[in-house]
């Protein structure tokens, strides 16, 4: 569903916007892990021995983190925000809040108890639903809405109001009324709920967004059978029903994963890519367990900006935090008309690729020149050996010491080509993901925002904010690289491709190549 | 949350990790909030609850009866289930699913084909069989235990069919989707194996490529559930995908 939240573009499209801050004090599970790293590398620092790519390599590995702080919870709603802070609500009554969109701690409140809520913005109020049972052995259920003024628990407004029914299950009928899900049609302004759980049906029926009750007449239509917590999403024409299937509750045995099918029509049929209907079971994976992730379900969207989306969820276990079930936040990606789980950038060295010419952002230093051979004219008989690749020590005697230009070139594969992107050591962080710092490969020489909106490289890394970077993939795969101040501005500017080759920080333009990066191995 | 597992089990996850809100905020990040309540409103019955098998299927008859417009065949006899303990669907492993198929069959007699209304022994217990049409592409076992009125969950059935070919067909592949566990017999040889907690998903699994002989060939099927609305769906696949459906469906 769409949600966020703090403005409304156009009546179709809502902003988050950025207010990007907080230094909060790590946690100790991610600590565990920035200060492995931080060891790391001040460890290689000392080295400066050859052979340090490969212990780089190795020693930097590309984790996959969900969310820091205490991000524990199940079946969350979508994450949304409220007067600068962002919530999401899960089952059995409370929830999350979050002051930067990164780090998560307990604190929400919802009465009701029941199970797997959802949550969006309409006008000035909040709609929060939930399901009265979390799935009961008889199939009896009920879906429940009501409103607050404010998700702030703290504030003087916030007060929820009486729940009403908008849905129920007998116990008899194809369907056990748990999982809802709220979607605002943006090109009608209706808002629709879906519900339902393995138990036979996925229903859909209309909600009334002045009262948050059950338009009246409303009869319910199937759509999809052996799934849950589904939920509508709306993107260039099409309506999508995004579900999850597999098996929850069972840790890092979950076999979650949310699929989707598609539909010109609010309410179906949903079909997949390869013509299956969700009444017979189909749909296409949107996401899966990644790495020591475990079974992603309960599928929010939201949309921050025109080309970057977001989705909120949870994963059954986390295996690096007690295998506990975890709030897990993803860039939304759309290819071919399909929604994807995107990722955020992983910790390790790249080659930076601009999306303009396909050139690679590099440090200004001159090119140190390889052995040649040739392929030409040569006795056939004589050996073919390796040659090596050229190294940091070939190269950074010829280097400045000061302050060194960012520049965009063929890339070479040179060490003034390779960026070692790390999370940033102060665990700040945005929706989703966290800041993070960018140095040349074995260095700590760090790639940073100048108030004159130039980009350039200082010697060494210090934290300050305008060496930490903020890496959002965007709806189309690219990356949009944004430091997290421009000295002496408020601008909120990108790393752009001013000409093929130089650098610069400008306003971002989703529709230009110029704004966009890729992260390729070196 | 998944209902998929119908026992208690999910329902004890579900307080179990309530519980553990209230109790283990230091540990959780997401607040206590209240302990779960489950208060429902008054709900009224919305339809009929009476056990018939009319609701869902049809007494299969000696009519001609086809595929569905999707190659879907609706035509089975069903053996009432075979009670089993399953608290947990992911035991369905292959050889869990050998294991069981091979030690509470009704017959190793892959080709024969049981009579409507006849019953037989099976694991100490005496079953009949049913012979019914799905109204629904697929067929709803949970469906038929609620019309028998015999326990839904924790169940094994045992399936046959009877496909009437005008000619050979060759190069076509079995498709079956069932929840959660199943296997498919071909004229006395095995077709596929679904193991592990499916879901009943349309064409999940298909079959090495087979021939249909010209004549009578003989499906049989095994589908077992734990907790969760047990249900499966068969056709035919050719050479390109698409469904099977020059051939008619018995039940003798």
């Amino acid at each position: 569903m769409i949600h966020a939240i703090r403005e409304n573009l156009s009546p179709n499209r809502m902003m988050i916007e950025g207010d990007f801050h907080g230094c909060a004090p790590e946690c100790p599970t991610t600590a565990c892990r920035r200060v492995a790293t931080k060891i790391n590398y001040h460890h290689m620092q000392r080295m400066k021995i050859i052979g340090l790519t490969a212990l780089l390599a190795v020693l930097i590995t590309q984790t996959t983190i969900a969310q820091i702080g205490k991000p524990f919870i199940h079946d969350p709603s979508t994450v949304i925000e409220c007067d600068g802070k962002y919530y999401t609500f899960g089952t059995g009554g409370g929830g999350l809040i979050s002051e930067d969109g990164w780090k998560w701690n307990g604190g929400g409140v919802r009465p009701g108890g029941g199970a797997a809520p959802d949550a969006m913005k309409i006008g000035d109020r909040y709609l929060v639903t939930y399901g009265a049972t979390g799935g009961s052995s008889n199939h009896k259920g009920a879906i429940l809405t009501m409103w607050n003024k404010t998700l702030d628990p703290t504030s003087p407004d916030f007060k929820y109001t009486e729940p009403v029914v908008v849905a129920t299950s007998d116990g008899y009928e194809e369907n056990d009324a748990i999982d809802p899900g709220l979607m605002m049609d943006p090109t009608t302004g209706r808002l629709w709920l879906t519900y339902g759980t393995y138990f036979g049906f996925i229903r859909i029926v209309e909600l009334d967004p002045k009262t948050g009750e059950r338009v009246k007449g409303n009869e319910h239509v199937d759509v999809a059978i052996v799934c849950e917590a589904a939920v509508l999403a709306y993107h260039d024409g099409w309506y999508y029903l995004l579900a999850t299937h597999g098996s929850c509750c069972d840790g890092s045995n979950s076999t979650y994963n949310i699929v989707v099918g598609r539909s010109k029509n609010v309410t179906g049929p949903f079909v997949d890519n390869v013509g299956r209907d969700m009444l017979q079971g189909g749909g296409k994976m949107v996401a899966a367990t990644s790495g020591r992730l475990i079974g992603p379900g309960h599928f929010g969207q939201m949309v921050i900006e025109d080309g970057i989306e977001k989705m909120s969820f949870h994963y059954e276990a986390d295996l690096d935090q007690g295998g506990l079930s975890v709030l897990g936040i993803r860039p939304l990606l759309w290819k071919n008309g399909w929604p994807v789980a995107g990722d955020n950038v992983k910790e390790g060295t790249y080659e930076i690729e601009s999306e303009r010419r396909g050139y690679a952002l590099e440090l200004n230093v001159d090119l140190v020149r390889m052995p040649v051979a040739r392929g030409w004219n040569r006795n056939p008989n004589d050996p073919v050996n390796p040659v090596p690749s050229q190294e940091l020590k070939d190269v950074i005697p010829t280097w400045p010491t000061g302050n060194i230009d960012a520049r965009i070139g063929d890339y070479m594969a040179r060490p003034n080509q390779k960026w070692t992107i790390t999370a940033a050591p102060d665990s700040s962080g945005y929706l989703g993901a966290p800041y993070y710092k960018i140095v040349i490969a074995e260095t700590d020489r760090a790639l940073a925002a100048t108030a004159d909106a130039r980009v350039i490289t200082v010697p060494a890394f210090t934290g300050a904010p305008e060496q930490l970077w903020r890496i959002e993939q965007l709806t189309d795969g690219t990356y949009r690289i944004m430091p997290k101040v421009v000295p002496n501005s408020k601008e909120k500017l990108a790393l752009v491709s001013s000409g093929d080759s130089t650098p610069a920080l400008a306003k971002f333009d989703v529709n230009s190549d110029n704004s966009k990066w890729n992260f390729k191995a070196p | 949350m998944k209902r998929k597992n119908k026992s208690l089990l999910p329902v004890i996850a579900f307080v179990i990790l309530s519980g553990l809100l209230v109790d283990a905020n230091t540990a959780l990040g997401q607040a206590p909030g209240q302990r779960p309540r489950v208060v429902l409103p008054p709900i009224p019955i919305k339809g009929d609850t009476t056990h018939t098998l009319t609701k869902h299927f049809i007494q299969a008859s000696n009519i001609k009866k086809e595929p569905d417009a999707n190659g879907f065949i609706q035509r089975w006899l069903l053996l009432e289930p075979v009670r089993k303990e399953i608290a947990r669907n992911n035991i369905l492993t292959e050889k869990y699913l050998r294991a069981t198929f091979s030690a509470d069959n009704f017959s190793t007699d892959f080709i024969v084909v049981p009579k409507d209304g006849k019953k037989v022994k099976v694991g100490g217990e005496e079953l009949k069989w049913y012979a019914l049409e799905s109204k629904t592409y697929n067929f709803n076992l949970y469906h038929f235990t609620y019309a028998i009125n015999k326990p839904p969950y924790g169940v094994l059935f045992w399936l046959v069919t009877v496909i009437n070919c005008p000619e050979e067909i060759k190069n076509v592949r079995m498709a079956a989707g069932v929840n959660s566990g199943g296997m498919f017999w071909l004229n006395g040889k095995e077709a596929l194996i679904l193991s592990g907690d499916r879901d009943m998903i349309v064409d999940n699994v298909t079959s090495p490529l087979l021939t249909l002989k010209k004549g009578k060939n003989i499906i049989r099927g095994a589908v077992i559930n734990g907790p969760g609305m047990c249900n499966f769906a068969v056709r035919f696949l050719d050479e390109k995908g698409l469904p099977v459906k020059n051939f008619s469906i018995s039940y003798e």
